[in-house]
């Protein structure tokens, strides 16, 4: 039980990076009806960032909230603005074109950010400094990490307040009208552009939160880190139903839990596949996710 | 190119007309391409000699995902999931039964040469139909997802594919597979290349298999028409993965050793970017994009570490100015002119 | 049920539903062999959504629909054009990447009766079948005046020869049953009187039972005995043009209330 509940704490703060990656894939997708392929190498450059700006203010060698709060905000600043560059060159050229174009385009930037990061960051991994110094804490013999303890804290903050900058500001109600129906939307008056470019800057702030969150865990980065997590957090987004906001966080916390109770009770190479053997049953018994509606196609 | 069109096809209508035509066709393939395989791998060094062996491969596993992605538009990015399968399928059945096999072989005689390559033509096959079982079982979502959804599905089924290999220990798991047999030779590359060209060609030129076309355009007219949409796109898919496990065999047999990382999604992006840059739904683009994208990288050797910067930068180039791909128009043998014909009408009323 | 004689399409009491939205309701129609019956009524009344149920688009949520008495319920679309119904659409679907000689070639794909083996050995069978579709395919092309742009791809030729080739691409399929679905739909006065010509010509000529859908007034009745009107799913009026005409439903349907 006592072994139960340590994998259910560490399912659930993986869960949670997972959580924040697909908020960015769900979000584009509700937006563009298009699978962000370079998602996933947007959290890597998040971590980058993180390290560059960690080593720049010396974060690792004299930790402090602020210091943390700094590289957290700086990442999250940095890959906003890399997530609007992507927007802007690769798929709003491509707005008209097949979703198929798009597509390939996406994979295309995926694999440039990819090389270009082994290019610039190097190939091998980079030890990510440690500005949050590692404490565990006990309780009723579960070990608590403090990295968990951050983990979870920000990751909830950050979903807290993508909620109320969703549901509760008129950004966020623009944002929903251009999921809902971009043209409409559109012929209200919502710049759809300025609304679309928002939502990767979001998408790709929270993202590289994730990269930060990441690194104080699992302290070895390198270029490549980003794709499987990518593919699983869309995964996340799918199983919670995709262009959902709250099933994308309820889809990432079930899937880091999946995981981490698969490789502990049966076996850590198949974790890898859970993933993808969840998305599977997912499309084939409930396509539009554990939270998503259905839709009628028009003939 | 009109004239060498028509001479093309008068050697084809002889060549279809009879049985007769057709043995001489199939003999006269043979003999040229065992003339080659003599000439090339006595002439050509050993490096040249790899890379072209690399092409042919590749050509095998471009054309037959251009049937899916190009011709049906279905959008597959596990194509090196099926050449996995293939490739160890037949690596399993040349290293564990070979032995017995080429024993049985030569207590009827069949000894030396024929037996081997009896023997490998009995592994390209089994490679194949187990990839074309795995074809069908990824075929069957297609039947219900589109696009993207598709496209990670497939992608999800190749990663899947890798990790329950990874897990086998008979296949050597986490070390690889090594110690397969040389069996693949400059002769069998080309074979299957020619074979692979003229079956997706003959399908999709027909009548009947304007249907794969069809899907691709318009589904919903398409059914109209009187076409099981179903069928043809699991039909794409096992057909498609047939060919790549073919691929994954002639591969393992040549490289003698196989290792799960040669098949990551990297592999399969790889082969979707071929059939990208070739055009999709364009034969000879497939071709000419594999060969291209073979010996491209070769080229580029000395600037390592910009090769993929480049390339995924050439993707995205593509996309932006000509997402018709580089061959999508006008291509000699009727194998392409498929996918973007845009002329205006002269004689239209 | 047996087949009643000279009935060809029988719908009875069809009725489909979206959510809470009764697209078409209890929709009745009967129509003998040689007829050809006009369709009408304001924008969302569910016209394309009785022809989506006829082929098998759509499964209705009640009701029984059936061709020379046999049902058609539950059958996919493909195994419904076999069956002999053949449609064209409101919004022009073309096969945007193949040419005009190959959009009809693909409504012959369905009497290729090959198999897999047969296209990829080409042999004698093949040789024959595809020499028929050749042939059959150049009739057509020759019969709807489109073999001067055969080879030219389907989605250049301007509008009316896209929805002549549509009506032609219909027909290689053989049907008995054809659903036209808005074909004057933006077409010229002009280009409207030829197609009401094609309409009748095709009829004799293939000896074919129509079904059409129209919103221009002049085309259903000038060619058209039969019509019936649909407004909010329900089948407000049926009758000859001239009763159609002065039906005060159909008047209100279509002028408002302020018109009653």
């Amino acid at each position: 039980m006592q072994e139960f509940a340590q994998q259910l704490l560490n399912g659930l703060s993986w869960g949670s990076i997972y959580a924040l990656i697909a908020l960015g894939y769900t979000m584009v997708y509700g937006v563009l009806r298009f699978i962000n392929f370079a998602h996933g190498d947007v959290y890597m450059v998040g971590a980058f960032l993180a390290y560059y700006i960690a080593h720049a203010v010396g974060a690792g060698s004299h930790p402090s909230v602020a210091a943390a709060a700094l590289v957290l905000l700086g990442s999250m600043v940095g890959c906003a603005i890399l997530g609007v560059i992507i927007e802007r060159a690769a798929y709003r050229p491509l707005r008209r074109q097949p979703r198929l174009t798009v597509l390939i385009t996406a994979i295309g930037v995926s694999l440039l950010l990819e090389n270009a990061g082994q290019l610039v960051f190097g190939a091998d991994p980079k030890f990510f400094p440690q500005f949050i110094p590692g404490r565990n804490l006990s309780v009723g013999g579960v070990v608590v990490t403090s990295h968990q303890i951050v983990i979870l804290g920000v990751s909830l903050l950050l979903m807290a307040g993508l909620h109320t900058f969703v549901m509760k500001t008129k950004t966020g109600m623009a944002l929903r009208a251009v999921s809902f129906h971009r043209e409409a939307a559109s012929l209200m008056g919502i710049p759809t552009d300025r609304i679309i470019s928002i939502t990767f800057a979001v998408g790709s702030a929270l993202a590289a939160a994730a990269g930060v969150l990441v690194g104080l865990s699992n302290p070895k980065i390198d270029p490549l880190m980003g794709l499987l997590p990518g593919l699983k957090a869309f995964v996340a987004a799918v199983l919670g139903g995709i262009g959902n906001i709250p099933g994308a966080m309820i889809g990432g916390l079930i899937l880091g839990v999946a995981e981490v109770l698969v490789s502990g009770y049966i076996s850590s190479t198949l974790r890898d596949a859970i993933a993808f053997g969840i998305l599977i049953v997912i499309l084939l018994t409930r396509p539009t996710g554990l939270l998503g509606r259905g839709q009628v196609e028009k003939v | 190119m009109s004239g060498a069109r028509r001479a093309w096809m008068a050697v084809e209508r002889f060549a279809t007309a009879s049985l007769v035509g057709r043995l001489a066709a199939l003999a006269v393939t043979i003999a040229v391409l065992v003339v080659l395989d003599r000439a090339l791998s006595r002439l050509l060094n050993p490096y040249v000699f790899r890379i072209l062996m690399l092409c042919g491969i590749n050509i095998v596993l471009a054309v037959s995902l251009n049937l899916i992605n190009g011709f049906t538009g279905q959008f597959s990015i596990g194509h090196a999931g099926f050449m996995a399968i293939g490739g160890y399928a037949a690596a399993a059945m040349t290293t564990y039964w070979g032995p017995a096999a080429l024993k049985a072989f030569a207590a009827v005689g069949l000894a030396g040469g024929i037996g081997t390559s009896m023997l490998f033509v009995l592994a390209l096959l089994f490679g194949g139909l187990l990839a074309a079982a795995a074809g069908l079982l990824v075929g069957i979502p297609s039947l219900r997802l589109r696009g993207d959804y598709l496209a990670i599905v497939t992608l999800g089924f190749g990663e899947i594919i890798r990790v329950v290999i990874l897990n086998l220990d008979f296949l050597g798991g986490a070390r690889g597979f090594p110690g397969i047999p040389r069996y693949t030779n400059f002769f069998w590359v080309a074979f299957s290349g020619v074979v692979v060209v003229l079956v997706v060609r003959n399908l999709v030129s027909s009548a009947y298999g304007l249907a794969f076309r069809m899907v691709r355009d318009d589904e919903t007219a398409a059914a109209a028409m009187g076409v099981d949409t179903t069928r043809f796109k699991v039909m794409a898919f096992v057909i498609g993965a047939f060919f790549a496990g073919i691929a994954g065999a002639l591969f393992g047999h040549y490289l003698i050793y196989l290792h799960t990382n040669s098949f990551t999604f990297m592999k399969s992006f790889e082969i979707v970017i071929m059939v990208v840059l070739g055009g999709m739904g364009s034969i000879i683009g497939s071709v000419i994009a594999a060969i291209l994208l073979t010996i491209l990288p070769e080229l580029l050797r000395s600037v390592q570490q910009y090769r993929m910067v480049f390339y995924s930068a050439l993707l995205i180039v593509l996309m932006l100015t000509r997402p018709q791909g580089l061959f999508g128009s006008g291509t000699p043998f009727g194998l392409g002119r498929l996918w973007s014909k845009r002329r205006e009408v002269r004689r239209a009323a | 049920m047996p087949p009643e004689n000279g009935v060809l399409l029988d719908l009875n009491d069809c009725s489909i539903q979206f959510g809470g939205l009764k697209a078409v309701d209890g929709f009745d129609l009967r129509m003998s062999k040689g007829e050809l019956v006009g369709l009408i009524g304001p924008n969302g009344a569910g016209k394309t959504t009785v022809f989506n149920l006829i082929t098998g688009v759509y499964q209705p949520t009640r009701g029984e629909m059936l061709l020379k008495g046999r049902r058609l319920n539950g059958l996919k679309t493909h195994r419904i054009t076999a069956l002999g119904i053949a449609r064209t659409f409101q919004n022009i679907r073309l096969f945007s990447s193949l040419s005009v000689r190959d959009n009809v070639r693909s409504a012959l794909h369905i009497h290729c009766s090959l198999g897999i083996w047969d296209v990829v050995w080409r042999g004698k069978r093949f040789a024959e079948r595809e020499g028929w579709v050749q042939g059959r395919a150049g009739e057509l092309l020759e019969i709807f005046g489109l073999a001067g742009v055969a080879n030219e791809p389907a989605t250049s030729l301007p509008y009316g020869m896209q929805r002549r080739l549509e009506i032609a691409r219909a027909l290689g399929t053989e049907p008995s049953l054809l659903l036209l679905d808005e074909p004057a739909a933006g077409m010229n006065p002009h280009e409207k009187r030829e197609l009401m010509q094609l309409i009748e010509w095709v009829r004799e000529r293939f000896g074919l039972t129509i079904l059409l859908i129209e919103h221009d007034m002049s085309v259903v009745m000038g060619i058209c005995r039969r019509i019936l009107v649909l407004d909010y799913g329900v089948t407000i009026a049926e009758g000859s043009p001239e009763e159609i005409r002065r039906h005060p439903k159909v008047i209100e349907a279509y002028l408002g209330e302020a018109a009653s």
